[in-house]
């Protein structure tokens, strides 16, 4: 048994083409999944119509495999006569995706809210927009930031799935390189790395957005180490 | 009683970080001697006596409890526990076991008692205590005093040489503290030593062979339960009115 | 386009699909669940170089998609000269995925029995292990259901991944009966429905439960981070 890793280092180029497809796939359904996700938590802690709407929507979501909902919007929605690019399904389907989870784990971090704090908001002053800014969403966000970091980096190891539609990201370049190099085991051991290594990235990313986006958890780490 | 002492702190050391909280602490207690520890909040005396039962390691000095040398890196720590029994103010029984369960878990599994042996054991010190008819209860359906009196048997089961106690009724209202202060009185009456820490005055002076007043991480003045009639410090004389104070109200 | 309606040979290949997917669930629940337990009590062992393994087997699994490593087991050993059906592939990788989540999920769950516990447990010359199987444990466990109930919903979604390998469950046999009768949307529905059967009872359990506890709010903290909710 002999390894050739070298054969497959020399197809750099192509993982790095694919790395950076994941990295873009994986950021603009983070961003966009979250938008989503924040809107569907407000709806959902109002109830109402809309509320049940989007509760429809996160548990079917929450409750069928990424792979099954990424080849209903591929194939199944080509057969009804919208053509979508793999490029478009990807990342329209992670973006969907994430949404549904971010909307369960912000609706956890809304929920939490102490009941005193909106009515301490409301005696203060402050406009609904302000309350909702304020004293309902940063909290809550910074509440569970932990969470939807995780499922962020989920998200991005997810996104490996859509190499099933032809999308040309990570894994999609690794399915090729290992046809090219007929050497499958290198191939995949150095995709495993690959995304360990892209999951690292992605943590660190995320605690340095912590770190601006939550300026008092700062001062308590710094306090208590 | 023998004169060797039971327990015997020599010039204890222990710092948190760069807190000093005990600063060349000694005593000693002889067999079937209580001693009480006073003193302040944050005085050290907790700390004195999680580093008795080895939950805290000492930086300098020695204590030898039991004939264990503490320092000793060969110390047999569960031996120790065996030999050593401690209570706290949050009484920590296990809340998935019932009252009985709690007080026969550790004669079985350590000492290899027999189940119906460590079951009449088991009565025999919940009855001490005054808790016979609440053998099957699990600690949530018990009143505080009564979660810590179970406390006291779970340790007693276990037929300790030593028993400490850190504020076992800090937690509880006076009409609760008493009946567990009775406990600890027959307990010592009974001949067990005993190291307590309590802000109970009036208890302290009648329970106490040996009274250690502790003041920012040093013994300030030790002596029979006397002492609080005439300190000889400032401290001690301010806070024994100051406690009298408070017990007044 | 020509709808050729689903005929019962269809169905109940499908059916015989959903099967395979309650099958590999179960293989992967209860082989990822026993490695899952050693991997969180290693997480807590006394030796360091215990505990380091553990978190590095942890970040190396959690960081890899299962995809990944159905890939390297099914297409990657052969290039060792090792044949490995698609069945163990699959299982192996979604064994050694359930593990890393739930090691840590668990080390979570047994890091939020309270300190004084701990100590009270010490106090009475329990054993490490005695320590561990008669105190900690038993007030773990509790902890640990309604998370655990939460990630069986993943492990059943990820199963879907085995379809990749080639492993006939319910999203490979879902693709094979669309070959044969193209109507995608409908077969792709119609498996999602499937799924959506076998994972939302167990989502309602875990909020169920969820609440019972406390929930969120009362979720240790230890928890909060270690709870994933995995989207596959
Ligand atoms: N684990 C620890 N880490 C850091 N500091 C500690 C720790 N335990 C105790 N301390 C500090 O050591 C000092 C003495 O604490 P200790 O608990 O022994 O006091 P005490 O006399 O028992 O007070 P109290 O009457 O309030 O119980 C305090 O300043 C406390 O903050
Ligand atoms: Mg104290």
């Amino acid at each position: 048994m002999s390894f050739d890793f070298s054969s497959v280092f020399d197809q750099w180029p192509l993982f790095l083409h694919g790395a950076l497809l994941t990295l873009e796939l994986s950021v603009v359904a983070t961003v966009a999944g979250f938008v989503i996700g924040t809107a569907c938590a407000l709806a959902l802690r109002a109830g109402g119509v809309l509320g049940g709407i989007c509760q429809v929507y996160v548990e079917a979501i929450r409750n069928t495999p990424l792979l099954v909902q990424i080849f209903l919007m591929y194939f199944g929605l080509a057969s009804l006569g919208f053509h979508l690019s793999a490029f478009v399904v990807a990342s329209l389907s992670l973006t969907v995706n994430v949404g549904a989870y971010t909307a369960e784990i912000m609706r956890a971090g809304l929920e939490a809210t102490p009941a005193g704090q909106i009515e301490a908001g409301e005696c203060l002053g402050l406009s609904h927009v302000q309350i909702y800014r304020h004293v309902l969403l940063l909290p809550a966000m910074e509440r569970v930031y932990p969470s939807l970091a995780s499922q962020f980096v989920l998200l991005m190891l997810a996104s490996s799935v859509t190499s099933q539609i032809s999308a040309e990201e990570l894994t999609a370049a690794a399915n090729y390189v290992q046809s090219a190099t007929f050497r499958p085991f290198e191939t995949f051991i150095l995709l495993a790395a690959l995304y360990v290594a892209l999951s690292l990235v992605m943590r660190l990313g995320f605690a340095a957005l912590a770190f601006v986006l939550f300026p008092r958890r700062r001062r308590l780490r710094m306090a208590t180490a | 009683m023998s004169d060797t002492p039971i327990i015997e702190l020599r010039d204890v050391q222990k710092s948190f970080g760069t807190l000093k909280v005990l600063d060349g602490v000694s005593f000693a207690v002889a067999r079937g001697q209580v001693a009480v520890l006073i003193g302040r909040s944050g005085s050290g005396k907790s700390t004195a006596l999680r580093c008795i039962d080895r939950l805290e390691r000492i930086d300098a000095g020695e204590i030898t409890v039991c004939g264990h040398r503490l320092a000793d890196p060969k110390l047999e720590l569960r031996a120790l526990r065996q030999d050593v029994g401690i209570v706290f103010q949050s009484y920590n029984l296990f809340p998935h076991l019932t009252v009985e369960q709690n007080v026969t878990l550790a004669p079985m599994a350590v000492k290899r008692v027999p189940r119906a042996e460590a079951r009449a054991t088991a009565r025999d010190v919940l009855a001490r205590v005054g808790l016979a008819d609440k053998a099957a209860a699990y600690p949530e359906q018990l009143s505080g005093g009564q979660q810590q009196r179970a406390a006291i048997a779970r340790s007693l089961a276990m037929q300790p040489k030593v028993m400490l106690f850190d504020e076992v009724t800090s937690a509880l209202d006076p009409e609760l503290t008493a009946e567990v202060l009775r406990v600890l009185e027959q307990l010592a009456a009974s001949g067990m030593t005993m190291v307590l820490v309590t802000h109970e005055m009036g208890f302290a002076r009648r329970i106490a062979d040996l009274l250690v007043f502790m003041h920012g991480g040093k013994v300030r003045e030790m002596g029979p339960a006397g002492i609080l009639s005439d300190p000889q410090t400032i401290e001690l004389r301010q806070f024994v009115s100051h406690e009298l104070a408070h017990a007044g109200q | 386009m020509t709808l050729v309606p689903l005929g019962p040979n269809q169905i109940a290949f499908l059916l015989h699909g959903a099967v395979w997917t309650v099958v590999l669930s179960l293989i992967a629940c209860l082989g990822g669940g026993a490695l899952g337990m050693v991997v969180a009590l290693c997480r807590v062992a006394p030796l360091r170089a215990v505990r380091a393994a553990a978190a590095v087997y942890i970040q190396a699994v959690q960081g890899t998609p299962p995809l990944v490593a159905m890939f390297l087991l099914y297409f990657g050993l052969p290039g060792l000269g090792l044949n490995v059906p698609s069945l163990l592939a699959a299982s192996l990788a979604l064994i050694v995925n359930v593990s890393a989540f739930l090691g840590e999920i668990w080390r979570g769950c047994i890091e939020s029995v309270p300190r004084p516990q701990w100590e009270a447990a010490e106090c009475l010359a329990l054993s490490r292990t005695q320590r561990m199987l008669r105190v900690i444990l038993p007030q773990a466990v509790r902890i640990a259901i309604p998370p655990t109930v939460g990630f069986s919903v993943q492990v059943i979604k990820n199963t879907s991944l085995a379809s990749v390998v080639g492993f006939v469950e319910l999203a490979r046999a879902g693709q094979i009966v669309n070959n044969s009768v193209f109507q995608p949307f409908l077969i792709y529905l119609l498996i999602a429905a499937i799924y959506f059967a076998m994972c939302f009872p167990l989502s309602w359990l875990n909020r169920v439960l969820e609440r019972r506890t406390g929930g969120w709010r009362r979720r240790p903290a230890a928890l909060t981070a270690a709870i994933p909710v995995v989207s596959a």
